[in-house]
Parts: C-alpha cells; structure tokens; sequence
C-alpha cells in the first residue's frame, strides 16, 4: 500500500501527536480536586481524575508512575500541570515527563493549602494553554502513527468481520513503519499457542507464553468461577452468541491479522523500545483499564472493533469504534465510527473494510471527533496489581 | 443475490454463525464457508438469533467443538444438525 499523511502536531521529541492537550494530572486522589478546580478555571486545559497514588508499593507503585509520567508523555498532550499532595512523589512525574522535552510543572499542595496551589497551578496553566493553542498541525507520514486495538463487548459478528477488519489494517500498516500493539492476556486464553506462533522470533513467542501463564497463575486460577463469573465470557458476549473463551480468544486473535508479526511483550504502560512493529503488552480485557495503559505506553490512536457495542472512550487518545452488527450499527449508531457490517451480508470485503478503516483513521488524525469524544467519553482507568499497604 | 444465512469461519468447522437477524426453525438455511467459498445448506431446528451458532452435523456429549478450524470447547448435551449451539450444550475446557 502507498503510504499516506495527516496532519499531526509534531512534538519537541520527534513523536507525532493528533490532539493537543494540556493536562491537569493529579498524583493521588487526593489531588483530583485542585486539578478539576484548576481545570475549571482555566479554558482547554483537561483534569485527569483517577483513585489511586498512595501507599503503593513495588510493581504496583512502579505501574502508578510508569502510567503517570506515560500518559503526560503521551504525544497527544502538548504540556502537563501536575498536583500532588507533596513535592517529592510530585517531582518524580515532572522529571519523568519533562524527558520529553514538553512543558511540564508540578505544583504541591502541603505547606501552602489548596486555594493558594490551584491559584499558581492556574497561572501556569493558563500560560501552557495560550502556547499550546498557537502550535500548528503539520504533515505527517502514516507510519508515523502509533496504532493500539483491542475489543469489546464482542460477539460472533466481531471475529467474523470487525476484528479481522482491524487485521487487514494492521498488515497494511505494519510496512510502512507504524508501532502497533494489542493486549488483553487473559482473553487469548484457548488461542494461546496460537498467539505465541505469530512472534517474530522464538523471544517473543517464549515472552509471551511466559506472560500468559503468569496472569494464569497469579490471577486467574486463585480466584477462578465457572466462567469467570460471567465475566470471561461476559453477559453481553453470551447474548451476542459467544459461549465460551477459547471461542472469544480466537475471534479477538483477528485483529492483529494474518501476516503481521509481533516483535516484543511489553509490561502494562511500558513505551515499545525495540523499534517498529506489532507488541503485545500485557493488560486486563477490561476495555477502559487497556486502553489507558495502551495511551500511557505512548499509542495517539486506537481502533475498537466492538459487537454488542461497548462505548469506551479515553481522555488522550482517540477511540474509533467499528462494528459488524447491523442490530448494533443501527441500534447504538451514534456510538460507531465505522459500519462494517456489510462484509456479514457479502456487501464489502475485508479489504474494503480495511481501506475504509484507515480513511476514517486518517479523518480522526486530522482532527475529527470520533463518536466517543463527542460523546465526552473520556474512561481513565488506572490498573492495581495489588491492594495498597 | 441475497447473502448468505450463515457464514462458517473454517472447512473443518463444526459450527456455523447465523449472520440475518432471525433464522426461523425449519427453515433451510445457506451457508457460505469463508476460507474455501463453499455453499451448504442446513436446516434449522430452532429459531437461532442473529450471531448464534448452528450446528453443522450432529454433536454428541464429549465432541470438541471446532470453529476457526480449532477448539473452541466440548459438547455437554447433545445437539442434532441444526440445533443452536450455546450455553445449553457448548462449555469451556478452561474454566
């Protein structure tokens, strides 16, 4: 395929971003507050509210900040106000961000309150969002984008149709240099091996399998119910026709196509080091969790084949939804982005479809809303690995 | 020409996946099998919603179910040629 451009905003560290956020991201929960307040007062600026950042510790602390500094690094977001209820914990996400050579400051509520911290926080930000909004989208290559996918709410129509149509997108971008990556560990389960067969190299297959069994064995088989507490499958895949995991697995195993291969596994929110290609990042198929570890590792835009019609959104990076329901494409339209539910009746081929995804994708590079922004869908879901001390 | 009532993922699947909205019960219904482009035609036993599974041959307790050409779990009550296939007689080998 030849390649094609959008217009993107280029940032200080090469990556190119589609939207231009100035984000208010708290530390702790008990930072939401000032950063809605400073939100509120201060026009383009959006506050990220979340429940966590105290009295975490090891991996699960490391996941907090990785996801922290990830999503204020994310090229979507042109400059950072961050509060926290203290400066040190604080500093360590200004320093993190401030790697990318973005605007960034942290502003610490202890010793001056939290009137007098969201009165300099807005001075601040009103500073970054005059200078942001002066910034200009210019030309950018497709395989420039940073592409992730995951699915939700699927039924039998979403590996018939719109996970395979996010397939024939992924190996048609794969050549020409995108980063994509997929997730969701545990819903690959029954297509596993199957999985670890597309790894570019015996590695990553062994990274994989790895990965997969751990989530197996740290947090699925302790807590385990028949079928996972009509959560795996969920209530909505079974009425959609999904009866069980191995039968998810393989339909949500569509979307990374039929000849792309993936080249690492990636930890929850870790950015892809090893250069282009397909990663697989190891995350919870809960739609809102995976898509903000997917924008925290860097992604600017996210393609969601849903069946029954999951309507997920994200703050910083853009959700397309696509469907092959008809029952859904005309029951939940203003939902879905794409309606590809003509390949059900022989109406499109998946090439069709494809070509279809990446001219709506470019439309969304360039600056239109996708339904779930529209929508102010904006789900920021942290993942814990464990409970807090 | 109209489409076709089912589509079958895999030549070596067992199931096929209603894609109209209601396939009514005694009702012959075509399918079309995506990798090989073959025609079949089925007779449905109950009124399969859209998305749904028909059962392609008869399935005794125990069979593995194929669907993408692999297991997709085992058969816990048996199903005649163009019976719906879900909860009631398909479960995981997972959990």
């Amino acid at each position: 395929m030849a390649s094609r451009s959008f217009n993107g905003y280029r940032r200080e560290n090469g990556r190119v971003g589609i939207r231009n956020h100035v984000v208010i991201l708290p530390l702790d929960d008990l930072s939401n507050a000032a950063c809605e307040k400073v939100a509120n007062n201060i026009d383009g600026c959006l506050a990220l509210p979340h429940h966590y950042g105290r009295l975490q510790f090891g991996a699960d602390l490391d996941l907090h900040f990785r996801t922290m500094i990830g999503t204020g690094s994310n090229p979507n977001v042109a400059a950072v106000i961050v509060i926290g209820i203290e400066p040190k914990w604080t500093g360590r996400i200004v320093d993190g961000i401030a790697k990318t050579g973005k605007p960034v400051e942290g502003f610490a509520i202890e010793g001056q309150g939290e009137i007098n911290c969201v009165a300099a926080a807005s001075r601040k930000a009103k500073e970054f969002v005059q200078w942001a909004t002066e910034l200009q989208r210019e030309p950018c290559d497709l395989g420039e984008l940073w592409v992730s996918t995951k699915c939700g709410e699927s039924d039998t129509t979403s590996g018939l149709a719109s996970n395979p149509t996010v397939g024939n997108f992924i190996d048609k971008v794969d050549p020409l240099g995108c980063y994509t990556c997929f997730g969701e560990t545990s819903e690959l389960t029954g297509a596993e091996e199957i999985c670890a067969q597309r790894a570019a190299t015996p590695e990553a297959g062994e990274k994989f399998m790895k990965t997969w069994q751990a989530y197996m064995d740290e947090v699925i088989e302790p807590h385990k119910t028949s079928d996972l507490s009509e959560s795996q499958p969920t209530a909505g895949n079974i009425a959609g026709g999904l009866t069980t995991i191995e039968e998810k697995a393989f339909g949500n195993l569509q979307k990374i196509g039929r000849t792309t291969k993936f080249i690492d596994v990636l930890e929850p929110a870790e950015a892809p080091a090893k250069g282009p290609g397909l990663y697989f990042m190891d995350t919870s198929s809960a739609a809102a969790e995976c898509v903000t570890l997917q924008a925290a590792a860097g992604f600017a835009v996210h393609l969601f084949p849903t069946g029954q019609g999951n309507i997920i959104g994200n703050p910083i990076e853009p959700v397309i939804k696509l469907t092959a329901n008809p029952k859904t494409a005309r029951e939940m339209g203003e939902h879905v982005d794409l309606d590809c539910s003509g390949i059900l009746r022989g109406e499109m081929t998946l090439d069709e479809a494809g070509d279809a995804l990446i001219d709506i994708t470019i439309r969304t590079c360039n600056g239109r809303l996708t339904a779930a922004e529209a929508l102010k869908h904006r789900e920021f879901v942290m993942t814990k690995l464990y409970r807090s001390a | 020409m109209a489409g076709p009532d089912f589509l079958v993922h895999d030549a070596a699947d067992t199931v096929g996946v209603v894609v109209v909205e209601t396939a009514e019960a005694g009702k012959p219904l075509t399918g079309l099998v995506m990798e090989t482009g073959e025609s079949l035609t089925v007779t449905s036993l109950d009124p399969i919603p859209l998305g749904h599974k028909i059962a392609l041959g008869d399935l005794s307790v125990g069979d593995t179910v194929l669907k993408y050409g692999h297991d997709i779990g085992k058969i816990v009550a048996a199903v005649k040629k163009g019976g719906h296939v879900h909860t009631q007689n398909l479960k995981t080998k997972r959990w």
